[in-house]
């Protein structure tokens, strides 16, 4: 048995990338050292000019890799951290997305932007702890957030190689997870959503490292409740189909999701259930509180993130 | 190989008084209704855009601004399929998805228009520093205002472009205002002394004399193909008409009528024409060049609105999201 770790998993991904294709390159603060675990070696394997350390300038650097991409590259840029979105907004939601469109298709813009370690990372606290990717399924850009290391890397793999902007996040709390590879790492296409274990009483969706914690809780449960877990894996396309035809079977719904509330992707998952008809019984989120910025202190960071417990409850209650 | 129609002094007139007989046009097509949301005119500003450009190979790239379409005829766009653009029509540079403020062509080498101040210039940058690298060393040029001087990513992109020595160029139209904030209320220190700060060598020509910015621009492109990195240059140069053609409704009054005959007075097509023996017969051309795009551009059909969300994605989506 081959054990291969999430960070791992993405820096082979792009190791794989870089090697098959010489347009592809990365662009980020600390890359080069490996800072972030990502890139680790592949400045040495591939070179300065392909695994470039950038100065802090995330806006400047954003817009360059979507120079470079409108050019022909496929360059794939590193934020360390989420909120460091917030300051590129403008060159992705403006500008990268919105290319295509308003050059009337002339324009490709092969960009991949990683955030390895979104979400909490415990004591990370105000400004380093959002996990946004429902901004950008908000705003329409390809959003990917993948669970498992074989995800990561296959979804990493699909990203590089798709013509539009992607961004991938990486949650902070699916990181130390390992995961046996001895089957080949492959592509995942983007807009395919993952049954990783079948049932027939609730479908209980999670995203991201949550995946494991509702795994967790499904193996808990299982003698008398059979839960069935969807990962949607991709945020933006959301593969409508896949959960559609998980409600055709448990007809209930819990959607386990590490954002804010109000607007966030748990909102758009049950607006969905209900569109469909399928269901048997209210739907249930469990989400951050409206509004969340973490607080620094562990006790107080965990209280407002999706638990175990709370997840369990809302099943419970789901199926009551 | 230099842009053929701007090679000599004879196409470089042409071509400004092409752009300004096409901004005119575009002034009455506002008007008229023909032109939808309005425009940012060039007009007075030409000489920057014909002198810099005929600096460049066609292989050159540049990006542009909310006020391009100077910038875009002068790097050899079409102007009947920009005037269809304006338009909103399917023949447009843009298929009518992007209109005045996104017109691009990017088999030009045109990497768009932007709608956002100083957005353009880490583009170029970054299509200066990805030629090299696909070793096609071609120059990148970043057109943008005075206004684009205190946007920070426009700072950060003159020290991204000096570190990488990246074959860039950066042209500062100084127009005196952004918007109505004059330059003097907006921008600390000096232009040229900015760039200097990152290690970039920038000089100040007079952007109402296209031989001059020639001059400066084939210098500082001749630094960026040979591996001598990245120019500023600021031209300094004044728009004649309004910011943009709402502003009329407005009245505004934040120049005075003394200072826009003073640079009236320094036209820049009045004195290239001066030394041209046969001016007339380039307004001539340039007129008929602009019969001839208006005429293709009123055929043009207005694109089905059942193709609104045409091109958002250059890539299928996959999944179901509707």
């Amino acid at each position: 048995m081959t054990l291969l770790s999430y960070p791992k998993a993405l820096n082979r991904a792009l190791a794989d990338a870089l090697a098959d294709d010489p347009a592809v390159c990365v662009l980020g603060e600390d890359v080069g050292a490996g800072l972030a675990g990502l890139t680790l070696g592949l400045q040495q394997r591939f070179g300065a000019d392909r695994v470039v350390d950038t100065p802090l300038s995330e806006q400047a650097f954003t817009s360059a890799a979507i120079g470079a991409a409108l050019v022909g590259m496929r360059p794939v840029i590193e934020l360390q951290i989420p909120s460091l979105l917030y300051l590129v907004l403008e060159q992705l939601a403006n500008q990268a997305h919105k290319f295509s469109l308003m050059t009337g298709g002339q324009a490709r813009v092969p960009l991949t932007v990683v955030v390895p370690g979104s979400g909490s990372r415990s004591g990370w606290a105000g400004q380093h702890s959002d996990h946004p990717y429902s901004l950008f399924a908000h705003i329409g850009m390809k959003t990917l957030v993948p669970a498992t290391p074989g995800d990561a890397y296959g979804l990493l793999a699909s990203a590089i190689r798709d013509d539009d902007p992607v961004v991938l996040f990486a949650p902070a709390g699916a990181l130390a997870v390992r995961e046996d590879v001895t089957a080949p790492l492959v592509p995942v296409p983007i807009g395919r959503a993952r049954v990783h274990r079948p049932g027939t009483d609730v479908t209980l969706v999670a995203v991201g490292h949550l995946v494991h914690d509702a795994l967790a809780v499904a193996e808990e449960l299982a003698p008398e409740i059979s839960v069935e877990v969807l990962d949607p894996r991709t945020l933006y396309p959301l593969d409508r189909a896949a959960l559609t035809a998980s409600l055709a079977r448990t007809g209930r719904l819990v959607v386990a999701d590490d954002s804010n509330r109000t607007s966030g992707l748990a909102a758009e998952l049950l607006a969905t259930a209900a569109e469909s008809g399928r269901l048997s019984a209210p739907p249930l989120r469990v989400t951050r509180p409206d509004g969340t910025v973490l607080p620094f202190a562990p006790a107080l960071d965990r209280a407002l993130q999706p638990s175990r417990d709370a997840l369990r409850e809302a099943v419970l209650t789901a199926v009551k | 190989m230099t842009l053929p129609h701007l090679a000599d002094p004879a196409g470089r007139y042409r071509t400004m008084r092409l752009i300004r007989g096409f901004e005119e046009l575009a002034l009455e097509w506002v008007r008229a209704g023909h032109v939808v949301g309005g425009t940012h005119p060039y007009i007075g500003q030409e000489a920057v855009a014909v002198g810099v450009c005929a600096a460049l190979d066609p292989a050159d790239r540049i990006t542009s601004t909310h006020r391009g379409h100077g910038h875009v005829l002068a790097k050899g766009a079409d102007p009947g399929r920009l005037l269809a653009e304006l338009a909103g029509r399917t023949n447009g540079l843009n298929r009518g998805r992007g209109g005045s403020m996104h017109a691009a062509d990017l088999a030009l080498g045109i990497l768009g228009a932007n709608g956002m101040v100083g957005a353009g210039a880490p583009i170029a940058v970054g299509a200066a520093w990805a030629s090299v690298r696909l070793g096609e060393p071609r120059v990148a040029v970043s057109f943008f205002g005075d206004g684009a001087l205190n946007q920070g990513v426009l700072l950060e992109s003159l020290n991204l472009a000096s570190i990488w020595r990246a074959p860039a160029v950066f042209v500062c139209e100084n127009n005196g205002y952004a918007t109505t904030l004059p330059a003097s209320a907006g921008v600390g220190g000096s232009a040229v002394g900015r760039a200097a700060a990152f290690g970039i060598p920038a000089v100040t020509v007079d952007g109402m004399d296209v031989e001059a910015v020639r001059r400066a621009a084939e210098e500082a492109v001749e630094r960026a193909r040979t591996g001598g990195g990245p120019s500023f240059l600021e031209c300094l140069t004044y728009r004649y008409e309004a910011h943009h053609t709402m502003e009329r409704r407005f009245k505004l009054a934040y120049r005075s009528a003394e200072e826009v005959a003073a640079w009236r007075a320094r036209d820049p097509l009045t004195a290239a024409a001066a030394a041209l023996p046969d001016a007339a017969a380039l307004d001539a051309e340039a007129a008929r060049l602009l019969e001839e795009a208006a005429e293709f551009a009123l055929a043009g059909p207005h694109p089905d609105p059942a193709g609104a969300a045409d091109h958002l994605y250059a890539t299928a989506l996959e999944g179901t999201a509707g």
